[in-house]
């Protein structure tokens, strides 16, 4: 026991006097999520837009304060007449011009239906999808509440409710996702780079022929990278609740003892990796490399739903992904054990076969 | 130095593939002995030390070393042993003091021992402004010096030095053996690989492996006497000189 505490101790030593990997374990959480939280955000927010408005009547401006009160579009400015709308968008920052034609009032109340043009730059597909989307429901919702006064015969009034996230934040889809994929990356790297340095300076030979058991060396690599990520575990979660308003309405233990087993999982191939490089550069190099599919497959980015099939079924050997549900099970549905134990047991399956390999291939004896 | 023998093996071999590393190699060292372990780059001294420290498995053969099956009780011979690499083995980013108590910790030294024996070191290394000071900052000659030290600090039967004065300067060098003198004189054996011929002359024996086979063992003496050569210097070559393998 003493001599696992020696070395254990050895192991924090090594981890606070290196700047460069303390600046990796704390920085990249904070910089991923900011980066996420403020710059890249799948939500639209602002968007410039033009109005023109022929008909300048009640309903028009009705409807217009209620653009106008949106949190999505900000108006540019309003125009007079159809031929500027294509110098507006020319001129480039416009994403939607919206066009109410004369009499559309009238229209509206004699003939009961009047038309309204509206106009996207489907230069960027998904933004022009999203803008027309919330357009639509701004005009819709006018025409309910139309409707309502009128009194109107049949008419079927849809009640959308966004269970679990209701603002549409994107917040709520990628914090377990930074989660994920630092965990993943901070954890396989440090390890594989802890076990490779060893071996590169000599030590590994030393550590061999002294009588300390060769499994707890493994142990005892672990056991500071996994405190320290449970560490990182939380300055995530309090930056993204406070500063993101990221929800957790599960159990924060329950969450605690899944990423704790993502991390276990993370630490294990990390030493498969330490066992087939030898050299810090090599180790780091396979490390980064298992980014690209951890970002990919995890879900977070990319909808695996709409991936092709036997990029899906790839998906599945990604340990993040199982995580990632899990997490989001946990945070936003506030779900128990009992929703989550198929996922648990895959992300346990997956530890006990790295963990296995890993130690089998650690060689106890160099040559 | 007794006449108890420490180290015994019994054609010893090593395989790599068809490569036959070290081949049938059977001598005895006795215990406090220094005994060294010369013969040319490539000749197999270091296959031949790595299995008798228990880090690779020999392919056939026996030995006993300290009493203990090579095969059977690695473990309680890795308590018997210490072992110092050709590479400088302490931990750069650690204290002078930091390295001591990791090593006494990993051989199981208790708190107390493991106290009297890093301020029996430092003292004796002269290195008591230092010892708080990284590992890295210290000169090479100092570096080996302690490396040796820690290698010894749980007082082993018998110490493995691989190479341990490479590039290290003539004054430096004599120091290192006046350390190696001290712990043979407490009992311990030393067994030593080297390049230095002058190094040679301070073991009590030596072999020469050539081939990896040993070509002769005997006393400094004998073995200039045996080869009508004034230096060790010239042994070597008169044995080195028939070897087939290419040094590399």
């Amino acid at each position: 026991m003493k001599q696992f505490l020696s070395f254990v101790r050895k192991e924090f030593y090594h981890v606070f006097r290196d700047s460069k990997t303390l600046l990796m374990l704390f920085g990249l959480p904070i910089v991923q999520i900011v980066l996420f939280g403020f710059a890249l955000t799948n939500e639209i927010k602002n968007s410039k837009i033009v109005i023109c408005d022929y008909a300048k009547d009640e309903a028009t401006q009705q409807i217009i304060s209620k653009i106008e009160a949106s949190r999505s579009f900000e108006i540019q400015k309003t125009l007079i007449s159809h031929k500027q709308i294509e110098e507006a968008f020319k001129e480039g920052d416009i994403k939607l011009a919206i066009i109410f034609p004369a009499n559309f009032n009238n229209d509206l109340l004699h003939l009961h239906k009047a038309q309204v043009q509206i106009i996207a730059d489907a230069s960027d597909p998904n933004t022009a999808n999203t803008l027309t989307n919330y357009a639509t429901n701004i005009i819709m919702d006018y025409q309910q509440e139309l409707m309502k006064n009128n009194a109107m015969s049949f008419h079927i009034v849809p009640e959308l409710r966004m269970l679990y996230n209701p603002e549409l934040k994107g917040a709520t889809n990628f914090v377990p996702g930074v989660m994920a994929l630092v965990l993943m990356l901070v954890c396989v790297m440090m390890t594989a780079v802890s076990v490779v340095k060893e071996k590169e300076s000599g030590t590994m030979e030393v550590l061999l022929v002294s009588p300390f058991n060769p499994f707890l060396v493994i142990i005892s690599k672990a056991i500071p990278y996994l405190f320290l990520s449970l560490i990182n575990l939380t300055v995530i979660l309090v930056l993204s609740v406070t500063l993101l308003d990221m929800p957790v309405n599960g159990s924060v233990l329950l969450l605690f003892g899944e990423s704790a087993l993502l991390i276990i999982t993370a630490l294990s191939l990390g030493l498969l990796i330490s066992n087939v490089t030898q050299s810090q550069q090599s180790a780091m190099f396979i490390s980064m490399m298992g980014i690209l599919p951890t970002m990919l497959f995890t879900g977070f980015m990319f909808p695996l739903e709409n991936m092709p099939y036997p990029l899906q079924i790839i998906a599945n050997a990604v340990p993040s992904k199982w995580y990632y549900i899990i997490v989001k099970s946990i945070m936003i549905k506030g779900l128990g054990f009992s929703a989550i134990w198929k996922e648990t047991l895959i992300l346990f399956g997956m530890t006990c076969f790295l963990l296995i390999v890993s130690i089998r291939k650690f060689k106890t004896r160099l040559v | 130095m007794t006449n108890e023998v420490v180290i015994k093996t019994d054609k010893l071999t090593k395989r790599f593939g068809d490569f036959i590393a070290t081949n049938e190699v059977t001598f005895e060292v006795y215990k406090g002995e220094i005994f060294g372990f010369l013969g040319a780059n490539g000749a197999g001294k270091t296959t031949a030390m790595k299995m008798l420290c228990g880090l690779s498995k020999p392919s056939s053969g026996n030995a006993n070393i300290a009493g203990f099956d090579i095969y059977k009780q690695t473990e309680s011979l890795k308590k018997n042993i210490g072992y110092m690499s050709q590479k400088f083995s302490l931990y750069e980013d650690l204290t002078v003091i930091e390295n001591i108590q990791f090593f006494g910790g990993i051989y199981g030294l208790s708190n107390k021992k493991l106290k009297g024996k890093s301020n029996e070191l430092i003292e004796t290394l002269g290195l008591q402004s230092e010892a708080k000071k990284l590992v890295a900052s210290l000169p090479l000659g100092w570096k080996q010096k302690l490396a040796f030290s820690v290698a010894v600090i749980h007082e082993p039967k018998i110490v493995f030095l691989d190479e341990p004065t490479g590039g290290v300067d003539p004054v430096t060098r004599r120091q290192f053996w006046d350390l190696i003198y001290q712990a043979a004189a407490r009992g311990i054996t030393i067994f030593v690989t080297t390049h230095y011929m002058d190094e040679a002359e301070y073991c009590n024996r030596i072999s020469m492996m050539v081939d990896g086979v040993i070509k002769a063992l005997d006393t400094p003496a004998m073995l200039k006497q045996q080869y009508s050569a004034n230096s060790m210097d010239e042994v070597f070559y008169e044995l080195a000189r028939g070897a087939k393998r290419k040094s590399d």
